[in-house]
Protein backbone atom coordinates (compact mmCIF):
# COMPACT_ATOMS: atom_id res chain seq x y z
CA UNK A 1 0.00 0.00 0.00
CA UNK A 2 1.35 3.57 -0.65
CA UNK A 3 2.60 5.94 1.78
CA UNK A 4 -0.03 8.55 2.07
CA UNK A 5 0.82 12.23 2.05
CA UNK A 6 -0.39 15.38 3.30
CA UNK A 7 -0.65 18.22 0.94
CA UNK A 8 0.18 21.83 1.75
CA UNK A 9 0.68 25.03 -0.37
CA UNK A 10 2.78 26.02 3.09
CA UNK A 11 5.41 23.91 4.00
CA UNK A 12 8.20 22.30 2.37
CA UNK A 13 11.08 20.25 3.85
CA UNK A 14 13.94 17.67 3.54
CA UNK A 15 15.05 15.39 5.49
CA UNK A 16 18.54 15.19 7.04
CA UNK A 17 20.17 12.17 5.24
CA UNK A 18 20.35 10.11 8.08
CA UNK A 19 16.83 10.60 9.20
CA UNK A 20 13.60 10.91 7.54
CA UNK A 21 11.80 11.83 10.55
CA UNK A 22 14.15 15.08 11.10
CA UNK A 23 13.92 18.31 8.28
CA UNK A 24 17.24 19.52 7.34
CA UNK A 25 15.74 22.53 5.84
CA UNK A 26 12.21 24.14 6.41
CA UNK A 27 10.89 26.04 3.92
CA UNK A 28 7.45 28.68 4.40
CA UNK A 29 6.06 29.82 1.11
CA UNK A 30 8.95 29.71 -0.54
CA UNK A 31 11.29 30.90 2.05
CA UNK A 32 13.86 28.86 4.18
CA UNK A 33 12.94 29.73 7.75
CA UNK A 34 15.95 28.65 9.68
CA UNK A 35 18.39 29.28 6.56
CA UNK A 36 17.12 32.89 6.22
CA UNK A 37 13.62 34.07 8.14
CA UNK A 38 15.79 33.83 11.39
CA UNK A 39 17.83 36.58 12.05
CA UNK A 40 16.00 38.58 9.27
CA UNK A 41 12.42 38.20 9.50
CA UNK A 42 10.43 40.16 12.26
CA UNK A 43 8.03 37.64 13.96
CA UNK A 44 5.45 39.82 13.05
CA UNK A 45 6.49 39.79 9.50
CA UNK A 46 7.06 35.64 9.74
CA UNK A 47 3.18 35.57 10.95
CA UNK A 48 1.99 37.66 8.20
CA UNK A 49 3.77 35.37 5.68
CA UNK A 50 2.22 32.11 7.50
CA UNK A 51 -1.26 33.42 7.16
CA UNK A 52 -1.08 35.46 3.41
CA UNK A 53 1.25 33.80 1.96
CA UNK A 54 3.70 36.82 0.93
CA UNK A 55 5.93 38.67 2.78
CA UNK A 56 4.40 42.04 4.16
CA UNK A 57 4.85 45.45 3.13
CA UNK A 58 5.97 47.48 5.67
CA UNK A 59 2.75 49.06 6.07
CA UNK A 60 1.60 45.57 6.31
CA UNK A 61 3.69 44.49 8.91
CA UNK A 62 2.76 47.69 11.00
CA UNK A 63 -0.58 47.80 11.25
CA UNK A 64 -0.63 43.99 12.35
CA UNK A 65 2.05 44.64 14.75
CA UNK A 66 -0.44 47.43 15.92
CA UNK A 67 -3.21 44.94 16.15
CA UNK A 68 -1.42 42.18 17.82
CA UNK A 69 -0.38 44.45 20.00
CA UNK A 70 -4.08 46.32 20.84
CA UNK A 71 -5.69 42.74 21.01
CA UNK A 72 -2.65 40.97 23.24
CA UNK A 73 -4.67 41.39 26.80
CA UNK A 74 -7.85 42.56 26.79
CA UNK A 75 -7.17 42.51 30.58
CA UNK A 76 -8.25 40.23 33.54
CA UNK A 77 -12.36 42.03 32.98
CA UNK A 78 -12.44 40.53 29.92
CA UNK A 79 -14.37 36.97 29.86
CA UNK A 80 -11.66 35.04 28.38
CA UNK A 81 -9.16 36.23 30.57
CA UNK A 82 -11.33 35.45 33.40
CA UNK A 83 -11.72 31.99 32.04
CA UNK A 84 -7.85 31.58 31.65
CA UNK A 85 -7.50 33.04 35.65
CA UNK A 86 -9.96 30.26 36.46
CA UNK A 87 -7.75 27.97 35.11
CA UNK A 88 -4.79 29.22 36.69
CA UNK A 89 -6.41 30.60 39.94
CA UNK A 90 -7.01 26.79 41.39
CA UNK A 91 -3.36 25.17 39.61
CA UNK A 92 -4.74 23.79 36.07
CA UNK A 93 -2.16 23.01 33.39
CA UNK A 94 -1.04 25.66 31.59
CA UNK A 95 -2.56 24.78 28.31
CA UNK A 96 -6.18 23.94 30.25
CA UNK A 97 -5.86 27.73 30.94
CA UNK A 98 -4.93 28.69 27.24
CA UNK A 99 -7.91 26.24 26.18
CA UNK A 100 -10.13 27.84 28.07
CA UNK A 101 -9.36 31.22 27.14
CA UNK A 102 -9.63 30.54 23.37
CA UNK A 103 -13.37 28.26 24.17
CA UNK A 104 -14.50 31.53 25.71
CA UNK A 105 -12.84 33.60 23.44
CA UNK A 106 -14.35 32.36 20.39
CA UNK A 107 -17.58 33.39 20.96
CA UNK A 108 -19.82 35.50 19.30
CA UNK A 109 -20.27 38.09 21.56
CA UNK A 110 -16.74 40.11 21.98
CA UNK A 111 -15.03 36.79 20.73
CA UNK A 112 -13.32 35.55 17.25
CA UNK A 113 -16.48 34.19 16.27
CA UNK A 114 -18.16 38.25 16.27
CA UNK A 115 -14.46 39.36 14.08
CA UNK A 116 -15.46 36.20 11.93
CA UNK A 117 -19.32 37.83 11.51
CA UNK A 118 -18.05 41.23 11.22
CA UNK A 119 -15.91 40.50 8.52
CA UNK A 120 -18.61 38.67 6.54
CA UNK A 121 -20.11 41.94 6.48
CA UNK A 122 -17.34 43.96 5.31
CA UNK A 123 -17.27 41.57 2.53
CA UNK A 124 -21.08 41.75 1.53
CA UNK A 125 -21.06 45.39 2.56
CA UNK A 126 -17.76 46.99 1.80
CA UNK A 127 -17.60 50.85 1.70
CA UNK A 128 -21.58 51.52 1.05
CA UNK A 129 -23.17 53.01 3.78
CA UNK A 130 -27.14 52.54 2.85
CA UNK A 131 -25.92 48.30 2.93
CA UNK A 132 -24.58 48.63 6.65
CA UNK A 133 -27.27 50.98 7.95
CA UNK A 134 -29.89 48.64 6.07
CA UNK A 135 -27.85 45.16 7.61
CA UNK A 136 -27.55 46.81 11.16
CA UNK A 137 -31.10 47.60 11.72
CA UNK A 138 -31.80 43.66 11.30
CA UNK A 139 -31.37 42.39 14.76
CA UNK A 140 -29.61 38.90 14.18
CA UNK A 141 -30.74 35.74 15.37
CA UNK A 142 -30.35 32.31 16.25
CA UNK A 143 -30.22 29.64 13.30
CA UNK A 144 -31.17 26.70 15.32
CA UNK A 145 -29.23 24.84 12.93
CA UNK A 146 -25.90 26.29 13.51
CA UNK A 147 -24.13 25.02 16.53
CA UNK A 148 -23.20 29.05 17.35
CA UNK A 149 -25.63 30.58 19.47
CA UNK A 150 -26.72 34.00 17.99
CA UNK A 151 -24.40 37.06 19.92
CA UNK A 152 -27.93 38.99 19.75
CA UNK A 153 -26.08 42.20 18.91
CA UNK A 154 -24.44 43.47 15.48
CA UNK A 155 -21.27 42.14 15.17
CA UNK A 156 -18.37 44.66 15.82
CA UNK A 157 -20.36 46.79 18.37
CA UNK A 158 -20.37 46.91 22.31
CA UNK A 159 -23.85 45.61 23.38
CA UNK A 160 -23.34 47.18 26.78
CA UNK A 161 -21.75 50.37 25.90
CA UNK A 162 -22.44 53.97 26.27
CA UNK A 163 -20.45 55.70 23.33
CA UNK A 164 -17.27 54.31 21.98
CA UNK A 165 -14.56 54.03 24.70
CA UNK A 166 -11.16 55.32 24.63
CA UNK A 167 -8.27 52.31 23.98
CA UNK A 168 -11.50 51.66 20.96
CA UNK A 169 -10.89 55.62 19.32
CA UNK A 170 -7.18 55.57 19.93
CA UNK A 171 -6.83 51.89 18.36
CA UNK A 172 -9.09 52.85 15.16
CA UNK A 173 -7.11 56.38 14.95
CA UNK A 174 -3.66 54.50 14.85
CA UNK A 175 -4.49 51.76 12.85
CA UNK A 176 -6.49 53.59 9.90
CA UNK A 177 -3.31 55.88 10.09
CA UNK A 178 -1.06 52.51 8.97
CA UNK A 179 -4.16 51.39 6.86
CA UNK A 180 -3.13 49.80 3.51
CA UNK A 181 -7.00 49.11 2.50
CA UNK A 182 -10.28 51.35 2.35
CA UNK A 183 -11.52 49.14 5.65
CA UNK A 184 -10.62 51.43 8.17
CA UNK A 185 -10.10 54.71 7.09
CA UNK A 186 -13.67 54.38 6.29
CA UNK A 187 -14.46 53.05 9.49
CA UNK A 188 -12.97 56.11 10.95
CA UNK A 189 -15.24 58.45 8.64
CA UNK A 190 -18.21 56.51 9.13
CA UNK A 191 -18.05 55.51 12.37
CA UNK A 192 -21.05 57.92 14.22
CA UNK A 193 -23.01 56.82 11.17
CA UNK A 194 -22.76 52.93 11.59
CA UNK A 195 -23.48 53.81 15.60
CA UNK A 196 -26.27 55.23 14.87
CA UNK A 197 -27.82 52.47 12.71
CA UNK A 198 -26.38 50.07 15.28
CA UNK A 199 -27.74 51.76 18.13
CA UNK A 200 -24.29 50.72 19.59
CA UNK A 201 -20.91 51.78 19.83
CA UNK A 202 -18.40 50.43 18.02
CA UNK A 203 -16.12 47.78 19.58
CA UNK A 204 -12.55 46.69 19.09
CA UNK A 205 -13.67 43.33 17.39
CA UNK A 206 -15.03 45.36 14.84
CA UNK A 207 -12.00 47.68 14.82
CA UNK A 208 -9.98 44.37 14.61
CA UNK A 209 -12.03 42.97 11.56
CA UNK A 210 -11.49 46.29 9.67
CA UNK A 211 -8.21 46.00 9.89
CA UNK A 212 -7.82 42.44 9.15
CA UNK A 213 -10.06 43.21 6.36
CA UNK A 214 -7.49 45.96 5.10
CA UNK A 215 -4.40 43.21 5.65
CA UNK A 216 -6.20 40.88 3.12
CA UNK A 217 -7.49 38.19 5.61
CA UNK A 218 -10.32 35.75 4.84
CA UNK A 219 -12.92 36.09 7.69
CA UNK A 220 -11.65 32.47 8.66
CA UNK A 221 -7.93 33.86 9.08
CA UNK A 222 -9.49 36.74 10.65
CA UNK A 223 -10.98 34.41 13.59
CA UNK A 224 -7.89 32.55 13.58
CA UNK A 225 -5.66 35.39 14.45
CA UNK A 226 -8.04 37.16 16.78
CA UNK A 227 -7.87 33.88 18.72
CA UNK A 228 -4.46 33.56 18.27
CA UNK A 229 -3.11 37.36 19.06
CA UNK A 230 -5.55 36.81 22.46
CA UNK A 231 -3.71 34.43 23.92
CA UNK A 232 -0.30 36.73 25.58
CA UNK A 233 -2.85 38.34 27.91
CA UNK A 234 -4.67 35.27 29.22
CA UNK A 235 -1.73 33.40 29.64
CA UNK A 236 0.03 35.98 31.97
CA UNK A 237 -3.24 36.49 33.91
CA UNK A 238 -3.28 32.92 34.47
CA UNK A 239 0.32 32.38 35.56
CA UNK A 240 -0.51 35.98 38.15
CA UNK A 241 -3.28 34.51 39.57
CA UNK A 242 -1.89 31.20 40.06
CA UNK A 243 0.59 33.07 42.28
CA UNK A 244 -2.13 35.20 44.04
CA UNK A 245 -3.73 32.20 45.01
CA UNK A 246 -7.15 30.69 45.44
CA UNK A 247 -8.28 33.10 48.31
CA UNK A 248 -7.56 36.54 46.63
CA UNK A 249 -9.90 35.42 43.90
CA UNK A 250 -13.48 36.46 43.38
CA UNK A 251 -15.86 33.71 44.35
CA UNK A 252 -19.02 35.88 43.72
CA UNK A 253 -22.14 35.21 45.64
CA UNK A 254 -25.32 33.27 43.94
CA UNK A 255 -29.13 33.83 44.49
CA UNK A 256 -31.25 30.01 43.58
CA UNK A 257 -34.61 30.90 41.73
CA UNK A 258 -35.74 27.52 42.56
CA UNK A 259 -33.82 26.36 45.87
CA UNK A 260 -36.07 23.25 47.49
CA UNK A 261 -33.83 24.28 50.72
CA UNK A 262 -32.48 21.50 52.62
CA UNK A 263 -34.18 17.92 52.36
CA UNK A 264 -35.92 16.52 54.87
CA UNK A 265 -35.09 13.08 56.11
CA UNK A 266 -32.91 12.06 52.13
CA UNK A 267 -36.76 11.60 50.60
CA UNK A 268 -36.80 10.52 46.93
CA UNK A 269 -38.24 12.74 44.27
CA UNK A 270 -41.97 11.46 43.71
CA UNK A 271 -42.54 9.47 40.63
CA UNK A 272 -45.48 12.37 40.20
CA UNK A 273 -43.53 15.12 39.94
CA UNK A 274 -41.86 13.70 37.21
CA UNK B 1 -32.50 48.86 31.31
CA UNK B 2 -29.25 49.11 28.80
CA UNK B 3 -25.63 49.34 28.99
CA UNK B 4 -23.80 49.88 32.28
CA UNK B 5 -26.63 50.00 33.86
CA UNK B 6 -28.08 46.67 33.57
CA UNK B 7 -24.44 45.26 34.01
CA UNK B 8 -23.97 46.88 37.34
CA UNK B 9 -26.91 45.17 38.83
CA UNK B 10 -25.36 41.74 37.92
CA UNK B 11 -21.73 42.37 39.42
CA UNK B 12 -20.64 39.73 42.32
CA UNK B 13 -23.87 37.90 41.96
CA UNK B 14 -25.53 35.12 39.72
CA UNK B 15 -29.26 34.85 39.84
CA UNK B 16 -30.03 31.56 38.60
CA UNK B 17 -31.74 28.05 37.99
CA UNK B 18 -29.32 26.02 37.39
CA UNK B 19 -27.81 25.19 40.86
CA UNK B 20 -25.16 25.82 43.97
CA UNK B 21 -23.30 24.05 46.04
CA UNK B 22 -23.83 25.13 49.46
CA UNK B 23 -20.61 23.54 50.93
CA UNK B 24 -20.23 21.16 53.79
CA UNK B 25 -24.49 20.73 53.41
CA UNK B 26 -25.96 19.85 49.98
CA UNK B 27 -25.75 20.80 46.19
CA UNK B 28 -28.92 21.97 44.33
CA UNK B 29 -29.02 20.73 40.91
CA UNK B 30 -31.48 22.22 38.58
CA UNK B 31 -34.44 22.75 41.40
CA UNK B 32 -33.45 19.48 42.98
CA UNK B 33 -31.23 18.24 45.97
CA UNK B 34 -28.61 16.01 44.32
CA UNK B 35 -27.71 13.97 46.99
CA UNK B 36 -31.74 13.30 48.13
CA UNK B 37 -34.07 14.10 45.35
CA UNK B 38 -31.36 12.71 42.53
CA UNK B 39 -29.54 10.27 44.11
CA UNK B 40 -31.18 7.32 42.20
CA UNK B 41 -30.51 8.76 38.71
CA UNK B 42 -28.03 7.03 36.77
CA UNK B 43 -24.96 9.67 35.24
CA UNK B 44 -26.89 10.13 31.52
CA UNK B 45 -29.74 10.65 33.55
CA UNK B 46 -28.47 13.13 35.53
CA UNK B 47 -26.89 14.66 32.25
CA UNK B 48 -29.87 14.42 30.80
CA UNK B 49 -31.97 16.00 33.38
CA UNK B 50 -29.62 19.20 33.46
CA UNK B 51 -30.18 19.85 29.77
CA UNK B 52 -34.06 20.19 30.12
CA UNK B 53 -35.00 19.72 33.67
CA UNK B 54 -37.21 16.11 32.12
CA UNK B 55 -36.12 12.25 32.91
CA UNK B 56 -37.06 9.37 30.60
CA UNK B 57 -38.75 6.35 30.67
CA UNK B 58 -36.42 3.12 31.51
CA UNK B 59 -36.48 1.85 27.62
CA UNK B 60 -36.14 5.29 26.69
CA UNK B 61 -33.22 5.56 28.44
CA UNK B 62 -31.96 2.23 27.05
CA UNK B 63 -32.04 3.57 23.72
CA UNK B 64 -30.12 6.97 25.03
CA UNK B 65 -27.75 4.75 26.33
CA UNK B 66 -27.44 2.80 23.34
CA UNK B 67 -26.64 5.79 21.47
CA UNK B 68 -23.29 7.05 22.58
CA UNK B 69 -22.56 2.95 23.22
CA UNK B 70 -23.17 2.70 19.58
CA UNK B 71 -20.73 4.98 18.32
CA UNK B 72 -18.28 5.14 21.02
CA UNK B 73 -15.44 3.62 18.84
CA UNK B 74 -11.81 3.49 20.63
CA UNK B 75 -10.29 3.89 17.00
CA UNK B 76 -6.98 6.12 16.38
CA UNK B 77 -7.69 6.78 12.44
CA UNK B 78 -10.94 9.12 13.62
CA UNK B 79 -9.84 12.41 13.39
CA UNK B 80 -11.39 13.46 17.44
CA UNK B 81 -9.88 10.26 18.92
CA UNK B 82 -6.45 10.99 16.70
CA UNK B 83 -6.27 14.15 18.89
CA UNK B 84 -6.70 12.06 21.80
CA UNK B 85 -3.95 9.87 20.82
CA UNK B 86 -1.89 12.25 19.72
CA UNK B 87 -2.16 14.08 23.36
CA UNK B 88 -1.30 10.59 25.00
CA UNK B 89 1.65 10.05 22.44
CA UNK B 90 3.14 13.30 23.11
CA UNK B 91 2.85 12.95 26.70
CA UNK B 92 0.01 15.41 27.40
CA UNK B 93 -2.78 15.06 30.06
CA UNK B 94 -5.46 12.42 29.53
CA UNK B 95 -8.01 15.33 30.08
CA UNK B 96 -6.39 18.04 27.70
CA UNK B 97 -6.28 14.94 25.32
CA UNK B 98 -9.53 14.29 25.49
CA UNK B 99 -11.32 17.91 26.08
CA UNK B 100 -9.95 18.55 22.70
CA UNK B 101 -11.20 15.67 21.18
CA UNK B 102 -14.29 16.41 22.02
CA UNK B 103 -14.17 19.75 21.21
CA UNK B 104 -13.06 18.57 17.67
CA UNK B 105 -16.10 16.07 17.64
CA UNK B 106 -18.41 19.31 16.94
CA UNK B 107 -17.97 19.50 13.63
CA UNK B 108 -19.49 20.21 10.44
CA UNK B 109 -18.79 17.04 8.18
CA UNK B 110 -19.56 14.64 11.28
CA UNK B 111 -20.38 14.97 14.98
CA UNK B 112 -22.16 17.35 16.42
CA UNK B 113 -22.65 19.60 13.83
CA UNK B 114 -24.22 17.21 11.58
CA UNK B 115 -26.48 16.19 14.61
CA UNK B 116 -27.98 19.85 14.92
CA UNK B 117 -28.75 20.38 11.89
CA UNK B 118 -30.28 16.45 11.19
CA UNK B 119 -32.08 17.51 13.98
CA UNK B 120 -33.66 20.50 12.69
CA UNK B 121 -33.98 19.09 9.59
CA UNK B 122 -36.39 16.47 10.36
CA UNK B 123 -38.26 18.54 13.18
CA UNK B 124 -38.80 21.24 10.57
CA UNK B 125 -39.67 18.59 7.86
CA UNK B 126 -42.12 17.02 10.41
CA UNK B 127 -43.72 20.22 10.84
CA UNK B 128 -44.27 20.93 7.55
CA UNK B 129 -45.52 17.52 6.70
CA UNK B 130 -48.35 17.50 9.29
CA UNK B 131 -49.46 21.07 7.61
CA UNK B 132 -50.11 18.98 4.09
CA UNK B 133 -46.62 19.49 3.15
CA UNK B 134 -45.80 17.24 0.17
CA UNK B 135 -42.16 15.42 1.63
CA UNK B 136 -40.86 14.60 -1.73
CA UNK B 137 -40.72 18.71 -2.22
CA UNK B 138 -39.71 18.94 1.42
CA UNK B 139 -36.16 16.73 0.29
CA UNK B 140 -35.64 18.28 -2.98
CA UNK B 141 -35.73 21.99 -1.68
CA UNK B 142 -33.28 20.65 1.33
CA UNK B 143 -31.09 19.49 -1.22
CA UNK B 144 -31.29 22.73 -3.70
CA UNK B 145 -30.01 24.76 -0.69
CA UNK B 146 -27.48 22.21 1.29
CA UNK B 147 -26.57 20.68 -1.26
CA UNK B 148 -26.63 17.62 0.96
CA UNK B 149 -29.12 16.64 3.83
CA UNK B 150 -27.56 16.38 7.22
CA UNK B 151 -27.84 12.40 8.84
CA UNK B 152 -28.07 11.04 4.76
CA UNK B 153 -25.35 9.72 3.38
CA UNK B 154 -21.96 9.04 4.60
CA UNK B 155 -18.23 10.10 3.47
CA UNK B 156 -16.41 7.29 3.57
CA UNK B 157 -18.79 4.35 3.11
CA UNK B 158 -23.00 3.80 2.48
CA UNK B 159 -23.56 1.46 4.97
CA UNK B 160 -24.21 2.38 8.31
CA UNK B 161 -23.21 -0.64 10.99
CA UNK B 162 -24.72 1.55 13.77
CA UNK B 163 -28.26 1.34 12.64
CA UNK B 164 -29.40 -2.49 12.53
CA UNK B 165 -28.38 -3.10 15.79
CA UNK B 166 -29.99 0.50 17.14
CA UNK B 167 -33.52 -0.44 15.37
CA UNK B 168 -33.56 -3.40 16.61
CA UNK B 169 -33.26 -2.22 20.53
CA UNK B 170 -35.73 0.45 19.64
CA UNK B 171 -38.06 -2.44 18.75
CA UNK B 172 -37.06 -4.26 21.73
CA UNK B 173 -37.56 -1.12 23.84
CA UNK B 174 -41.54 -0.42 22.13
CA UNK B 175 -39.91 2.82 20.66
CA UNK B 176 -40.17 2.14 16.89
CA UNK B 177 -43.65 3.54 16.20
CA UNK B 178 -42.52 7.50 16.50
CA UNK B 179 -43.38 9.73 14.31
CA UNK B 180 -40.10 11.40 14.01
CA UNK B 181 -38.77 7.65 13.28
CA UNK B 182 -41.19 7.25 10.65
CA UNK B 183 -40.65 10.56 8.84
CA UNK B 184 -36.81 9.63 8.65
CA UNK B 185 -37.03 6.17 7.13
CA UNK B 186 -39.73 8.23 4.35
CA UNK B 187 -37.01 10.52 4.00
CA UNK B 188 -34.51 7.73 3.28
CA UNK B 189 -37.02 6.38 0.82
CA UNK B 190 -37.58 9.74 -0.81
CA UNK B 191 -33.46 9.17 -1.57
CA UNK B 192 -33.22 6.14 -2.72
CA UNK B 193 -36.27 5.99 -4.93
CA UNK B 194 -34.60 9.50 -6.75
CA UNK B 195 -31.18 10.04 -8.05
CA UNK B 196 -29.31 10.37 -4.88
CA UNK B 197 -29.31 7.35 -3.29
CA UNK B 198 -28.43 7.98 -0.37
CA UNK B 199 -28.97 5.87 2.69
CA UNK B 200 -29.54 7.43 6.32
CA UNK B 201 -27.00 7.44 8.41
CA UNK B 202 -26.81 6.91 12.48
CA UNK B 203 -27.23 10.71 12.94
CA UNK B 204 -30.51 10.78 11.40
CA UNK B 205 -31.75 7.93 13.28
CA UNK B 206 -30.47 8.94 16.66
CA UNK B 207 -32.12 12.35 15.94
CA UNK B 208 -35.12 11.13 15.18
CA UNK B 209 -35.52 8.88 18.54
CA UNK B 210 -34.29 12.39 20.10
CA UNK B 211 -36.68 14.00 18.61
CA UNK B 212 -39.64 11.68 19.41
CA UNK B 213 -38.63 11.78 22.87
CA UNK B 214 -39.17 15.40 22.71
CA UNK B 215 -35.71 16.80 22.30
CA UNK B 216 -35.88 20.13 20.89
CA UNK B 217 -32.32 20.21 18.09
CA UNK B 218 -30.19 22.49 20.72
CA UNK B 219 -31.31 20.09 23.52
CA UNK B 220 -30.65 17.03 21.34
CA UNK B 221 -27.41 18.96 20.89
CA UNK B 222 -26.38 19.20 24.12
CA UNK B 223 -27.33 15.62 24.85
CA UNK B 224 -25.01 14.16 22.20
CA UNK B 225 -22.25 15.83 23.69
CA UNK B 226 -20.76 12.70 25.09
CA UNK B 227 -21.75 10.80 22.38
CA UNK B 228 -18.04 9.95 21.24
CA UNK B 229 -16.74 9.74 24.57
CA UNK B 230 -15.79 6.33 25.66
CA UNK B 231 -14.13 5.98 22.73
CA UNK B 232 -11.58 7.95 23.62
CA UNK B 233 -10.00 6.97 26.66
CA UNK B 234 -8.81 3.79 25.17
CA UNK B 235 -7.04 5.77 22.30
CA UNK B 236 -5.10 7.84 24.74
CA UNK B 237 -3.95 5.25 26.94
CA UNK B 238 -2.51 2.63 24.35
CA UNK B 239 -0.45 5.68 22.90
CA UNK B 240 0.43 6.13 26.57
CA UNK B 241 1.43 2.81 26.79
CA UNK B 242 3.37 2.61 24.14
CA UNK B 243 6.73 4.51 23.89
CA UNK B 244 6.35 8.05 23.40
CA UNK B 245 5.87 9.52 19.51
CA UNK B 246 4.83 6.24 17.74
CA UNK B 247 1.37 7.11 16.78
CA UNK B 248 1.41 8.11 13.16
CA UNK B 249 4.75 9.01 13.08
CA UNK B 250 4.88 11.27 9.66
CA UNK B 251 8.79 11.14 7.71
CA UNK B 252 9.64 14.63 5.81
CA UNK B 253 8.67 13.03 2.80
CA UNK B 254 4.43 12.40 3.82
CA UNK B 255 4.93 16.41 2.59
CA UNK B 256 3.55 16.93 0.00
CA UNK B 257 4.41 20.52 -1.23
CA UNK B 258 1.99 22.15 -3.73
CA UNK B 259 3.19 25.67 -2.98
CA UNK B 260 5.27 28.48 -4.73
CA UNK B 261 9.08 27.78 -5.81
CA UNK B 262 11.81 28.58 -3.20
CA UNK B 263 12.90 32.43 -3.21
CA UNK B 264 14.87 34.31 -0.79
CA UNK B 265 13.93 36.71 1.60
CA UNK B 266 16.23 39.73 0.45
CA UNK B 267 14.59 39.63 -2.80
CA UNK B 268 10.93 40.34 -1.82
CA UNK B 269 9.59 43.50 -3.20
CA UNK B 270 10.88 47.29 -1.96
CA UNK B 271 8.05 48.28 -0.58
CA UNK B 272 8.20 45.58 1.90
CA UNK B 273 12.07 46.84 2.92
CA UNK B 274 10.55 50.61 4.08
CA UNK B 275 12.24 51.66 1.12
CA UNK B 276 9.28 51.32 -1.76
Amino acid sequence: MSEEVIHSRIWQEEAESDNAFAAASCHCHGYDVYGELLGNASWIEYLFLLFRGEAPTNQQAKLLEGLAIALANPGPRDAAVHAAMCGGVGLSTSASCLMSALAVGAGASGGAREVYLAMEDWLARGTDLALWQEGLAIKPVDDPADVWPSSGHPAGFDPHGVRCTTPVLQTLTHLAELSCGQSLIWLQEHRASLEAAAGLPLAMSGVAAAALCDLGCTPAQGEMLCLLLRLPGAAVHALEQKDFGHKKFPFFSIELENDPGPAQGGESWAEDKI
Amino acid sequence: MNGPERLEQHVGKLTTSAGAFFPGERVVFCGQDLHASLNDLDWLELYLFGINGRRYTQPQMKVLHAMCTFTSYPDARLWNNRVAALAGSARSTGSLGIAAALAVSEAQIYGRGVDLRASEFLIRAKNEVDCGADLKQIVRSELKRHRGIAGYGRPIVAADERIAPMMALVREQGLDNGAHLKLAFDVENVLLEGRWRMHMNYAALAAALCADVGMSPREYLFSSLPAFLAGMPPCYLDAEEKSEGLLFPLPCRTLSYEGVTRRYWRDRKSDALGVG
